[in-house]
């Protein structure tokens, strides 16, 4: 589909590099330490990492080539997020 | 009668919802069919419920003590259960931002270090050739 998963989240890269080493991931690890990416996409979740650390709120976006949002899922829950087959179909149809 | 015999619907009772509880937290929460509406956990709090109320029907056939020890289990029981639900519903709501970008809106640009701490552009992750653009998942991180 040529689009590229990309996680974004307030961990420093070395935390990142660990779990990627961890779980085995190979997609791209961005870190937001000071959540300002976070806070322009208007998804920040105050207080509620560890340690009372501001966190994103999970969220995702589909984002074209040309730079437009195709697609986004905004949980209520933070237990509930997009399943990987929620994401591959919206890759799927924006093509 | 039944005086002296242990009281196992209570016992049981109180273990099953703590099962249910670290059943969610160490097992269940791991697939999201049994995490996004926490069924399995669900029903076996309402069998723990169940019979911590049988539990405290049996102690009241017999003395002061018994009927006490009853009550607290069955209140620690069914706050385990409270909670739980608490923390699968209201906890874990979050906060909704006025400002996020919309479905056709321009997805604001950044540069971020990636894990070998070299900086990326969206921008560059768009141009890449071959590329067909960026599904950027946001999550809580690490805790």
């Amino acid at each position: 589909l040529g689009v590229r998963p990309v996680a974004i989240s307030v961990d420093t890269p070395a935390e990142s590099r660990d779990l990627m080493r961890k779980a085995g991931y190979t997609f791209t690890f961005l870190s937001d330490p000071n959540a300002e990416v976070i806070r322009r996409y208007d998804i920040l979740h105050k207080g509620a990492g560890m340690g009372g650390r501001d966190v994103a709120r999970p969220a995702e976006f589909l984002v074209d080539r040309n730079g437009i949002v195709r697609w986004r899922n905004l949980t209520e829950d933070l237990r509930v997020r997009a399943r990987p087959d929620d994401m591959i179909e919206a890759a799927a149809k924006a093509q | 009668m039944n005086e002296r015999r242990f009281n196992w619907p209570l016992w049981a009772g109180l273990a099953l919802s703590v099962v249910a509880v670290f059943s969610y937290a160490f097992f269940f929460y791991r697939f999201p069919i049994t995490r996004d509406v926490p069924w399995v956990s669900y029903i076996l709090l309402a069998a723990a419920i169940v019979l911590l109320i049988a539990g405290v029907r049996r102690a009241f056939g017999g003395g002061i003590g018994r009927k006490i020890v009853a009550v607290v289990v069955a209140a620690i029981g069914v706050g385990l259960a409270a909670l739980f639900v608490a923390s699968v519903t209201v906890f874990s709501r979050v906060p909704t931002g006025a400002n996020i970008p919309a479905v056709g809106a321009k997805a604001p640009d950044f540069t971020l270090p990636d894990a070998s701490g070299k900086p990326v552009a969206l921008a560059q992750l768009l141009a890449e050739p071959g590329a067909n653009g960026v599904m950027l998942v946001f999550y809580r991180g690490y805790w």
